[in-house]
């Protein structure tokens, strides 16, 4: 693949490497795009998991891709987490393997309660598709290693309903255990309101859960792994799982 | 079974007596039906079918009966691009969302039976003025509707257009276009081969949803429109997803010998075009059809339009792989009939026969017309218009608070008679159809699939092929005005002005798929334009050397107010021999050079039908810009071969609201302003920043040496190449002699264009926008 640029390969030469599962509901739509990014871009092995199966065995790190899960005709991954592979991410999760869900993956994991608060309709009511700035809020997860301290990263997004909310307690408790990874900010890394493009309360694009193993955000990291789409950005955030994968 | 019954349908006497002739006998009211639905405008081509062999190779097919779904353009040695626009005009007229949902549906369904993966959705949209409320009802709901179905889906809608005239008021324009990605020896066929064969119905159920759509699709909107809201077909874009994954995962296992969408007239149109073109026979039992309700008669079982379900035929004996695919993603997949030898399409109830009629008499028989046509009194009138006659913009130079200027303007009408360039900037970019549609594209996911190289807002879209190292551009493009003004200019103008974009962000312009939205045929002025501009289309796609490979026609569009302008919309395929190549419309660095690049003259200036002339001077007259076919390819010659070397920064097609608007865009999109000395002419104030002259492209290139580089090759092919100025500063200054015409901040030109539409709809955007 003439795509993958060679610089932006990940520095980890030797040792292990993860082996990811992309998780396929129906209605799944970015599932193949983190495939591809996963394969192609980071060359890390890679396979699809339908919603059906029910096991994770062999799996080192599982994604729950974006896209409309069951149409997200009740409510954006309300049915999705009662699909027979949820019960093997939440075991996988409780073995300390590593989850990480984007956009429509996100939703399904608050929705399973494998992350704490909710995603609800954008405050402009609308959906909406953009490059965003996010500041990297915390380095020193499996997830993030690769950024640097407040770094400003370019990464897209793409929902209807990613405004992120949660009562104050759970909002303290993610504030003070350092759990929010990204914050929408402007260019320069200020978090403003007018970089804040849902709503989302403390401008939170990203979380941690308290054992730092699964992860959701809205923006979608795969849509940003080569300079060709506009940013490589978020390329980092699955090197960073290489290397901390490497480490274990 | 009488006439009157027909004629509700839609067929006329001599029609209705073709029916009797045919069967030789009364026709049973399922019979009617069909035959009502097939040989309606919308199906049959009727009226379209004898000007449409104006295009070559459509004529071509049509004589060799090879007129696919959609025409495959090769990409590289594994792949082609197939591509198809649809029209759902009246549909959105009654049911915004609905009806632009399910025009996106639809086309997608087009792409993927042909076993292609839908990789792109385009758009052509067309409303009254945002000033009217019920425009702004069809506007924001119709874009909620593509975004809806096409964001659900998960194909990134790439591109589109967006204007507003009071000639669609009450009757929008919605035009779909979707985009596939197929390998070339996998292309999946329509046709229902191998008696004995069954046939399989996949998808959603059959409910009484758009019963006698294409029908309706098939008059002119008036009072009682509303009442066909039942009509709309209700789309579910879930489902939709789930067929195009089972149905390629269906294709994949080489089972299946034909499959077609149901589309418009559903299982009729499905069942008697895949046995006719088949030259088989086809037998259905509607009583095996999964149904919404129990009560359904046949005759609602044969024309319902429920959307999100295809007819399959499979090889015999495979039928249960066929169907476990479907199984797998959810699908109901059930054997409703077989394929035969006789020719004739029959229809089961609980075993007995409700309609008998051969295949080929709903297709190839369709009635066709030679209708009269007649030039509009008004094209003489308005052609001979004084350009003279008008003002000139005078100078500018404001200086001051240009917020509070620009709000003084915008709140106020314009005097025709005094008035800056300043200030007509300003009103240009502020009109919703030049101005940025950001707050369209916004609400479409353009990125999904990971092979979108530009975000909507550039001249074309570019997608880069994961797996090629090849790419493709994508551009829609129409003008009614022009077209109303002279049909066939009109016609050339779409053609060109969409190469013209493709070939600014570096793609060989290579095919074209075309959406024909006219009024009433059946008046002889409007099937004049209708053929004219058909004439105009198919001379310039000739000479372009880019086929019309798909296209669809919608007639009747016109209400009690009267026609819309003829409104030909063109879909253009670009290719990318290289996606490194591509090149963007954004000015890029501080001191790099401007070049106009001119193929060939206009006297006129392309005053005539201009944005300006319509928003400054309330006229809509004149003759629309010359177009030289010979000088638009020696363009794209010099850009392509220039872009080759990487010899362009920028690249940006002049087009409407001329010089100044190209010039404010680039600033725009690359943040940062531009100083443009432009040498006294001839030519007039308002011609030299707003005229719409075709055969026009700005380039910015970075030294000397580009520069000599550029004028040579310019003059080996006859370009004219003109150092019009500099790119750098905060403002876009424009200068004629020692006459400054405009200097406005580039910030205070972005604030005017990207509030144009939200302050009309009401919407406040607080959100930065980072692209």
């Amino acid at each position: 693949m003439s795509t993958a640029p060679t610089a932006e390969r990940p520095a980890e030469k030797s040792g292990k490497r993860p082996r990811f599962a992309v998780v396929r509901f129906p209605g799944s739509n970015c599932d193949q795009d983190a495939y591809f990014a996963i394969k192609n871009v980071l060359n890390c092995p890679v396979d699809y998991v339908w919603h059906q199966d029910k096991s994770l065995r062999g799996f080192d790190v599982v994604v729950l891709p974006g896209g409309f899960s069951y149409g997200d005709y009740l409510r954006c991954g309300a049915v999705a987490r009662f699909s027979n592979i949820m019960d093997a991410v939440i075991a996988h999760a409780e073995r300390g393997g590593y989850v990480f869900g984007t956009c429509n993956g996100f939703q399904v994991l608050c929705e399973a309660h494998l992350l704490p608060g909710a995603l609800v309709r954008n405050s402009g009511c609308q959906f909406r598709c953009q490059h965003v700035h996010l500041k990297v809020e915390n380095t020193d997860t499996p997830f993030t290693n690769a950024y640097k301290v407040d770094q400003t990263i370019k990464i897209p997004i793409a929902h209807g309903e990613g405004c992120y909310i949660a009562d104050d307690a759970t909002l303290q408790e993610l504030e003070s255990a350092s759990r929010v990874l990204f914050r929408y900010s402007n260019e320069k890394g200020r978090v403003t309101p007018e970089s804040n493009p849902n709503g989302s309360l403390n401008n939170i694009a990203g979380i941690a859960n308290a054992k730092f193993n699964v992860v959701g955000m809205m923006p979608h990291p795969e849509r940003a792994c080569e300079k060709i789409l506009g940013s490589s950005d978020g390329l980092g955030l699955f090197t960073s799982l290489v290397k901390a994968f490497a480490l274990r | 079974m009488d006439v009157q019954i027909a004629r509700e349908m839609g067929l006329n006497e001599s029609e209705y007596q073709k029916v009797l002739d045919i069967l030789g006998r009364q026709p049973t009211i399922t019979e009617l039906g069909m035959f009502a639905v097939m040989w309606s405008e919308h199906c049959g081509y009727k009226y379209s079918r004898p000007v449409l062999a104006l295009f070559k190779n459509y004529k071509e097919a049509q004589e060799q009966g090879a007129l696919e779904n959609a025409g495959v353009i090769p990409l590289d040695d594994k792949y082609g691009i197939v591509f198809k626009i649809e029209s759902h005009n009246h549909p959105s007229a009654v049911e915004p969302f609905q009806g632009a949902a399910t025009g996106v549906g639809g086309i997608l369904r087009d792409i993927f039976t042909m076993g292609a993966r839908p990789i792109a959705n385009l758009n052509s949209l067309r409303f009254g003025p945002l000033d009217n409320p019920r425009n702004r009802y069809l506007f924001e709901h119709v874009v909620a509707g593509i975004s809806h179905y096409g964001n659900c889906v998960g194909v990134p809608t790439v591109a589109g257009e967006v204007y507003f005239h009071p000639c669609y008021n009450g009757n929008p324009l919605v035009n779909a276009m979707a985009v596939g990605l197929v390998e070339l020896d996998k292309v999946a066929s329509a046709a229902a081969k191998g008696v004995g064969n069954p046939v399989i119905y996949v998808g959603s159920a059959t409910g009484k949803d758009g019963i006698h759509g294409a029908t309706f699709a098939s008059v002119e909107l008036g009072p009682d429109s509303e009442s066909k809201r039942p009509n709309v077909q209700m789309g579910d874009p879930f489902m939709e997803k789930l067929l195009i994954e089972a149905t390629l995962e269906a294709l994949a296992t080489g089972c299946v010998v034909g499959i077609q969408d149901m589309g418009a007239a559903g299982l009729t149109c499905s069942t008697c075009e895949t046995s006719a073109k088949a030259g088989t026979g086809m037998e259905i039992e509607v009583r095996k059809v999964p149904l919404r309700e129990a009560d359904m008669t046949a005759y609602e079982i044969m024309l319902s339009e429920s959307q999100e379900r295809m007819l399959c035929i499979a090889q015999k004996g495979t039928e249960q792989t066929i169907i476990d695919v479907f199984h797998k993603w959810g699908l109901s997949a059930v054997v409703v009939g077989v394929v035969t030898d006789d020719g004739l399409v029959r229809v089961f109830d609980n075993g007995e026969i409700v309609a008998e009629v051969p295949g080929k008499a709903l297709t190839d028989m369709c009635p066709t017309y030679y209708l009269e046509t007649e030039e509009p009194q008004y094209i003489r009138e308005l052609q001979a218009f004084d350009l003279e006659s008008i003002a000139q913009p005078i100078k500018g130079g404001f200086k001051g608070d240009w917020t509070a200027q620009v709000a003084e303007w915008l709140g106020a009408k314009v005097d025709s008679n005094a008035f800056t360039c300043e200030e007509a900037l300003i009103r240009i970019l502020d009109s919703p159809s030049v101005a940025s549609k950001e707050w369209v594209t916004l609400q479409y996911d353009s990125m999904v699939q990971t092979q979108t190289v530009h975000i909507p807002g550039a001249d074309a879209a570019v997608l880069r092929i994961r797996g090629s190292a090849k790419g493709i551009a994508l551009k829609i493009d129409g003008n009614g005005r022009y077209g109303y003004l002279d049909p066939y200019v009109g016609g050339q103008i779409a053609v060109v002005e969409a190469a013209r974009n493709v070939v600014c962000v570096g793609a060989r312009p290579a095919a074209v798929t075309d959406n024909l939205n006219f009024a009433n045929p059946e008046k002889p002025t409007g099937f004049w334009q209708f053929r004219r501009s058909v004439e105009g289309l198919a001379s310039a796609t000739e000479a372009l050397g880019t086929p019309v490979v798909s296209g669809n026609v919608s007639f009747y569009n016109e209400t009690a107010e009267g026609p819309i302008f003829p409104t030909p919309t063109i879909g253009m395929l670009g290719i990318l021999d290289s996606i490194s190549k591509h090149c963007q419309p954004g000015f890029r660095g501080e001191g790099d050079t401007i070049v106009l690049l001119t193929a060939y003259d206009d006297p006129t200036g392309g005053v005539g039908g201009s944005e300006y002339l319509s928003l400054l001077h309330g006229v809509e007259a004149g003759v629309p810009p010359r177009v030289d076919l010979d000088g638009e390819k020696r363009l794209h010659d010099l850009i392509l071969s220039c872009m080759g070397d990487g010899l362009f920064a920028s690249c940006h097609d002049v087009s409407d609201g001329g010089l100044a608007v190209n010039l404010a865009e680039s600033a725009m999109l690359g943040e940062i302003g531009a100083l443009v000395l432009i040498n006294p002419a001839e030519i007039s104030a308002a011609a030299l920043l707003f005229g719409e002259a075709q055969g026009r492209i700005v380039v910015t290139i970075r030294n000397e040496k580009q520069w000599k580089n550029l004028q040579a090759r310019a003059a080996e092919r006859n370009i004219r190449a003109i150092w019009i100025g500099t790119v750098g500063g905060d403002n876009l200054r424009l200068a004629v002699g020692p006459d400054i015409l405009t200097d406005i901040p580039v910030a205070t030109l972005a604030q005017v264009s990207k509030n144009a539409i939200p302050r009309r709809m009401n919407v406040h955007t607080h959100t930065e926008t980072t692209a």
